[in-house]
């Protein structure tokens, strides 16, 4: 059996690209993307504690968030094609209207 | 059982007289304001006439309990009030001199914009004279004390936006608290040896003491803390140098406050005081030299004067040193006595050059007057006989009061006799020099109207001659004519020594005795004094009526010491080098330059920039870049985990 840190190794390398692609990249998809990537990195570590101590509440959890996220994913790319058309552009530093 | 006086009405009357004129007086009419300030004044007057009518059947001292004030365990101050034979005696010259000087007043005033104000102020100052003087404690004269300080100050400044006028207020004000620091720390001493302030009670626990006589004690050094007191409040060297200055204020002013009244203040408090005073024969001491020396020297800085009322100022310094000079050989009635005589004939001698300085038109130099006998001849009149009170000739006022100090100076030292002999011909030099330089000779000032110098306020009327003042100014100077021509008369017999002798507990017959032995010697001293007071008058007669080129040459000839008493002996420069200046300096480079911009401020201008600079550099985190913010977050959480890691490893 693969013991849990391993999970845990994988679910934080996972977050970390995540965090890490959210900061650097500009593309807003791209930033989207890395929104998805830490989701589902934390839905690894429920799933993982889930299994090693037996219990549903990690599974449900991340049920509730692949729910959310899907949520999430249609409203924000509806945004994001708003943007697209009034914008021109998927660069998010020169969408800064709301900036002093 | 002594009948109830209601003592507290004399000096509550003139306070609501100053609070109705003070705060109602801005929109009265010019009479109205008259009405309250004559009758709260002169009912304080009637007052004290009544409570001297009932005197008789009074036992005393009177002690009258108004209200609780301070109690501290042991040590309890009351508003209460007291009379004896010493305050009766305050209290007619303070309430009568000083109704006759608001009579004056409505008439030497009656132009001025601020008429309401000035009777405000007058009467306060009654108020709190009437306070210092009945008080049975020292704290309530003290109260008293300050207070007549405070009027005075306000009414040397009355015409503030004079510059000199309100810097000789602050001068007056600030001298004084240097006298007051040490009356303060004497009470403090009192408090401290005696647990309480009451005359009596503190009297009580002195009196069985001893004298001081092998050195200097606690007795000497309260005593010489309180004359520091007088001192300043009855301008006595080193703290004179106020009450020359003191002259910017009206002329009523200068009269009733800086003649008759407040600057006897001193006498009166060391009168009060005379049982700690002879139980330190050190302080004593030191009160007649001081008294001695100022008599002598104001005297000689009254001759060269040419200010009329710098003249009468330095005069009064003078003559304040003689009260000094009574009390400090001990004679602490013909300190009182001359006191009251001084008040009638200083008083009127202020008075006098008021309705002068009316009369041309707001000129105080005397170079500028002269002549004015024709004009203005009752004020000529009562001014002689005030000139002729002060410089002690028999039968005014003034002689006897101060060929008593004299006699009893004598019998402790002829040292103080000597140096008063000298000082009375000097007095009457000076005064007659007055006299004959602006009454006699030809009018020597400009005809035509100088008046409108804002000051007197008597724009008004024109001025083509110098011309008598109204009867409501006349009056007061006859009433105070007629007092110094036979006001000394109660001193014949020692009448006014055995009625205070029950205060200062000086035997009636003892005296009595004394006198008979040496009742020749005492005639022949008062022969001296005359002759002397004469002299004086003859002097001046010569220098300034029949040769009057003579003073020029005797001043050139005597140049440098001529200089000198022109200059009043250089001490307001001497204490300008010494005191002030040096103050100033302090306080400009070291407190203000150094402390307070340097310290203070910079401390908080500098806790102000840092939070600037720090907020300058703080303020690009908040760029609005969300991924700045995320990376917050991040490095954020980064740190709070690190942190976590490490604890679970530990």
């Amino acid at each position: 059996m693969v013991p849990l840190s391993y999970y845990l190794v994988l679910s934080g390398f996972l977050f970390a690209c995540g965090v890490a692609g959210f900061l650097i990249k500009r593309n807003i998809i791209t930033i989207f993307m890395s929104i998805e990537l830490m989701l589902n990195g934390v839905n690894l570590s429920f799933v993982a504690f889930a299994a090693h101590w037996h219990a549903l509440a990690g599974q449900v959890f991340v049920f509730f968030v692949m729910v959310v996220a899907a949520a999430e994913a249609t409203v924000g790319l509806a945004i994001i094609i708003a943007v697209y058309r009034t914008r021109e552009t998927l660069n998010v530093d020169q969408v800064n209207l709301l900036k002093l | 059982m002594n009948p109830m006086l209601n003592l507290w009405l004399i000096p509550v009357l003139p306070l609501a007289g100053a609070a109705i004129n003070g705060f109602l007086g801005k929109k009265s009419s010019r009479s109205a304001v008259t009405t309250v300030a004559l009758f709260f004044s002169g009912a304080a007057f009637a007052m004290a006439l009544w409570v001297a009518m009932r005197f008789s059947s009074l036992t005393l001292p009177y002690h009258e309990y108004l209200l609780h004030w301070i109690r501290s365990g042991n040590f309890s101050v009351d508003f209460a009030f007291y009379l004896d034979q010493l305050s009766l005696v305050m209290l007619l010259v303070v309430t009568g001199v000083g109704f006759l000087i608001h009579i004056y007043s409505v008439g030497y005033m009656w132009d001025d914009p601020s008429y309401y104000r000035f009777f405000s102020y007058l009467n306060l100052f009654m108020f709190f004279m009437l306070t210092l003087v009945l008080a049975n404690n020292y704290l309530m004269m003290f109260i008293g004390w300050e207070g007549v300080g405070l009027a005075s100050y306000l009414l040397i400044g009355f015409w503030f936006t004079k510059d000199s006028a309100a810097s000789a207020g602050k001068k007056a004000f600030i001298v004084n608290r240097i006298g007051d620091f040490g009356f303060l720390i004497a009470l403090f001493l009192l408090i401290k040896h005696f647990g309480s302030l009451n005359f009596d009670q503190v009297f009580q626990s002195i009196r069985p003491l001893g004298a001081e006589t092998a050195g200097a004690g606690l007795l000497t050094t309260i005593g010489i803390l309180l004359m520091v007191g007088a001192c300043g409040k009855s301008a006595q060297i080193p703290l004179y140098v106020w009450l020359p200055d003191a002259m910017e204020g009206p002329t009523p002013v200068s009269a009733l406050i800086h003649a008759a009244t407040m600057v006897t203040a001193g006498v009166y408090m060391v009168s009060r005081s005379h049982v700690i005073f002879e139980r330190a024969p050190i302080a004593l001491t030191v009160v007649a030299i001081i008294g001695t020396l100022t008599a002598f020297f104001a005297a000689t800085i009254g001759i060269a004067q040419t200010d009329i009322k710098k003249v009468l100022a330095y005069s009064t310094i003078s003559q304040l040193g003689y009260m000094f000079m009574a009390c400090g050989v001990g004679a602490f009635s013909a300190g009182i006595f001359h006191l009251m005589t001084h008040a009638f004939f200083k008083g009127l001698l202020f008075l006098a050059a008021g309705s002068v300085i009316h009369a041309v038109g707001g000129e105080q130099d005397m170079r500028k007057m002269g002549g004015l006998r024709s004009y203005i001849p009752w004020t000529f009149l009562t001014m002689g006989i005030a000139t002729l009170a002060i410089s002690g000739i028999p039968p005014l006022a003034g002689f006897w009061s101060k060929d008593e100090i004299l006699w009893k100076a004598y019998q402790v030292s002829w040292v103080y006799w000597l140096i008063g002999l000298i000082t009375a011909f000097i007095t009457s030099f000076y005064m007659f020099r007055l006299l004959f330089m602006t009454f006699f000779g030809d009018y020597r000032g400009a005809r035509v109207d100088e008046h409108g110098q804002g000051s007197h306020g008597h724009a008004e009327h024109g001025h083509g001659e110098p011309h008598e003042s109204p009867m409501v100014m006349l009056a007061p100077l006859m009433i105070l004519a007629l007092l110094s021509l036979v006001g000394g008369v109660v001193g014949i017999g020692n009448h006014f020594e055995n009625f205070l002798a029950p205060v200062f507990g000086t035997g009636v017959t003892a005296g009595a005795v004394g006198e008979t032995a040496s009742r020749y010697t005492e005639y022949v001293f008062m022969i001296i004094s005359v002759l002397v007071a004469i002299a004086g008058a003859v002097l001046a007669y010569v220098l300034y009526l029949s040769k009057p080129e003579l003073p020029q040459k005797i001043a050139d000839s005597l140049d440098g010491l001529y200089e000198a008493v022109v200059h009043k002996y250089y001490i307001d420069e001497l204490y300008a080098a010494i005191f002030v200046r040096p103050l100033i300096n302090g306080s400009t480079r070291i407190l203000w330059q150094g402390v307070d911009r340097k310290i203070i401020d910079a401390a908080v201008n500098d806790a102000g920039d840092g939070a600037r600079h720090v907020s300058d550099e703080v303020r690009h985190m908040q760029s609005g870049n969300i991924r700045s913010y995320a990376g917050w977050i991040a490095a954020g959480s980064a740190v709070v985990i690190a942190f976590m890691i490490w604890m679970g490893v530990r």
